[in-house]
């Protein structure tokens, strides 16, 4: 059953030099229980897209749908009490600075009536969940950006939220913590059911724990699937962009007209490629270029490889690289 | 004027002096938060947009500040009457002394609450917060340290209008510099009631701002 669902929406800001279109008849749903990531380069419109799900920002055409219920039908009182059903967290983590981490994580149950003594244990046995319970005293102040961020997380989690947005949670922290801040939303996923939906430009990010994948560029969804299949075959120059980078050094060079392929690492393959599929495969292929490349950030390798004339053996091929899920595309002049 | 005049005289004098500070500053805040309150939330990008309102106060708040006080506290006198029951004395500066500060309070007010990070905000808003909550549980404490830091600065600004208390007859270290000094030329008293005004605004402030600075958790 999808949990949120987004028909034919839009958003359209009035600024003084005139209106600027922000998003434009965005379809999707997103399933309950699934990690669900958007990605997009700064100004596609992702920031506006997540504040559209919960409402920060009113859509100014279509609708949001969460648990079937159209958000734009809903009395302020009622949007509020749906609101509360979803937590989101931030780049910037958002916490109070006047009170300390305990009172943090209590504030929506404040803000819902719940008896303090109960939201107390509540807050603290969500701090044992993000591991900071020792720390319950402290101000944000005094935390680490990676320590804050679980703060943020245990506070979206209080009132037992069925949804997470994070707007580029990680974004202001540095790889080793996003590895731990990202399986900590994992875990969240997978123990307590939660879906969780995450906006951000990192494609380790994606990699790391999303399900499916949207790709949003101009305001549109590009295109939207399984993070498998978008990532090992881009269909919208976008997601080539995103994913295989866009580096075209190799067309300095004259390549042989025979059938080609680009293969992408990105260092999460270990296993010889090319040695196996000669062994395995008994497919002989020729590497005619390859270098490295920095893409959004992050070191990629390419390579050119020209394959045998023969349909057969290249279906083998494409196959094999799909099952290791290497990032390829079909070169062509 | 002896020791023996003086002393008595002088310690009225605080003693004025910091009854007309204290209660005019209390009242005038009792004013001044709501109105910067409303300022705050009735912005266009505030938490309850409400244009008219917020153009409105604002006008009003301009016009009260631009008056200067010795004209406010004339034209006020017939309100200071129906308020307190005579325009004479002490007690006759404390209600054009809160008209005059609650305004400035209420731009102080805004100015400590447009410093509230708009994420926090947006976060609350996140969490269903309602625009009441979010002005009693994240603007006004969020902003509680720059609000204190403010009361200094309004405090002492209102002490110093307490000078103008000889104008209705009222007393305090202001009415004593002016009417010994200014108008009977004794220096030395009008000196020592000068001193005393420099030693409570020094002690206000900066006991205002340790205050301020002891209950800021942002610092470390």
């Amino acid at each position: 059953m999808s949990i949120i669902e987004l028909k034919n929406m839009g958003k359209t800001f009035s600024t003084a030099s005139g209106a600027v279109t922000a998003l434009e008849d965005i379809n999707l749903s997103i399933e309950e229980g699934e990690i669900f990531g958007i990605i997009g380069l700064s100004g596609a419109g992702k920031s506006t897209l997540v504040r559209c799900i919960n409402y920060l920002e009113v859509p100014t055409s279509g609708a949001v749908f969460f648990r079937e219920q159209n958000l734009g039908t809903l009395s302020d009182r009622d949007l509020r009490k749906a609101r509360s059903k979803m937590g989101m967290i931030f780049q910037q983590f958002n916490l109070l600075s006047q009170r300390n981490v305990l009172k943090n994580v209590t504030f929506p149950l404040e803000l819902t009536g719940t008896p303090r003594e109960e939201a107390e244990k509540k807050a603290l046995a969500l701090l044992k969940v993000v591991g900071l319970e020792e720390r319950a005293k402290a101000y944000p102040a005094q935390l680490s950006g990676g320590q804050k961020q679980r703060v943020a997380i245990a506070r979206a989690l209080a009132n037992d939220p069925k949804v997470i947005l994070c707007d580029e949670a990680t974004s202001a922290l540095d790889p080793k913590t996003t590895k731990q801040i990202l399986d900590l939303l994992k875990k969240i996923n997978r123990e307590m059911g939660v879906t969780v939906i995450v906006i951000t430009h990192e494609m380790k990010v994606i990699e790391a724990i999303c399900d499916r994948v949207a790709i949003i560029d101009a305001s549109h969804i590009a295109e939207c699937g399984a993070v498998s299949e978008v990532f090992s075959a881009p269909k919208t120059a976008i997601g080539k962009r995103l994913i295989l980078g866009e580096d075209k050094g190799y067309q300095q060079v004259s390549l042989p007209s025979g059938k080609k392929l680009r293969l992408v690492f990105d260092g999460n393959h270990n296993d010889p490629i090319i040695a196996v599929m000669a062994k395995q495969l008994g497919v002989l292929v020729n590497i005619v270029f390859a270098n490295l490349t920095e893409v959004e950030g992050r070191t990629i390798g390419q390579m050119i490889i020209e394959l045998p004339d023969d349909e057969t053996q290249y279906e083998t091929v494409i196959n094999f690289l799909k099952a290791r899920q290497v990032r390829y595309e079909e070169v062509r002049e | 004027m002896s020791l023996q005049q003086m002393i008595p005289l002088m310690g009225k004098g605080v003693l004025e002096t910091l009854y007309m500070t204290l209660l005019s500053t209390a009242l005038a805040y009792v004013i001044g938060i709501p109105m910067g309150v409303v300022l705050v939330v009735t912005e266009p990008d505030g938490v309850a947009p409400l244009k008219g309102v917020h153009d409105t106060l604002g006008v009003i708040i301009n016009v009260f500040r631009s008056i200067p006080f010795i004209i406010l506290l004339f034209l006020m006198l017939p309100v200071t009457k129906a308020l307190v029951g005579t325009q004479i004395g002490s007690i006759a500066i404390i209600p054009p002394l809160t008209a005059s500060a609650a305004p400035y309070i209420a731009r102080m007010v805004e100015s400590s609450l447009k410093e509230v990070d708009g994420g926090v905000i947006e976060a609350a808003k996140s969490m269903g917060a309602s625009p009441w909550q979010i002005v009693t549980k994240v603007l006004l404490p969020e902003a509680r340290p720059s609000l204190l830091i403010g009361a200094a600065i309004v405090m002492t600004t209102v002490l110093g209008y307490t000078a103008m208390a000889g104008m209705t007859g009222g007393g305090g270290l202001g009415a004593i510099a002016a009417n010994y000094g200014y108008y009977r030329w004794q220096m030395g008293v009008m000196l020592v009631a000068t001193a005393l005004l420099v030693l409570i605004t020094q002690v206000i402030q900066e006991a205002w701002m340790k205050a301020a600075n002891a209950i800021d958790k942002r610092k470390r």
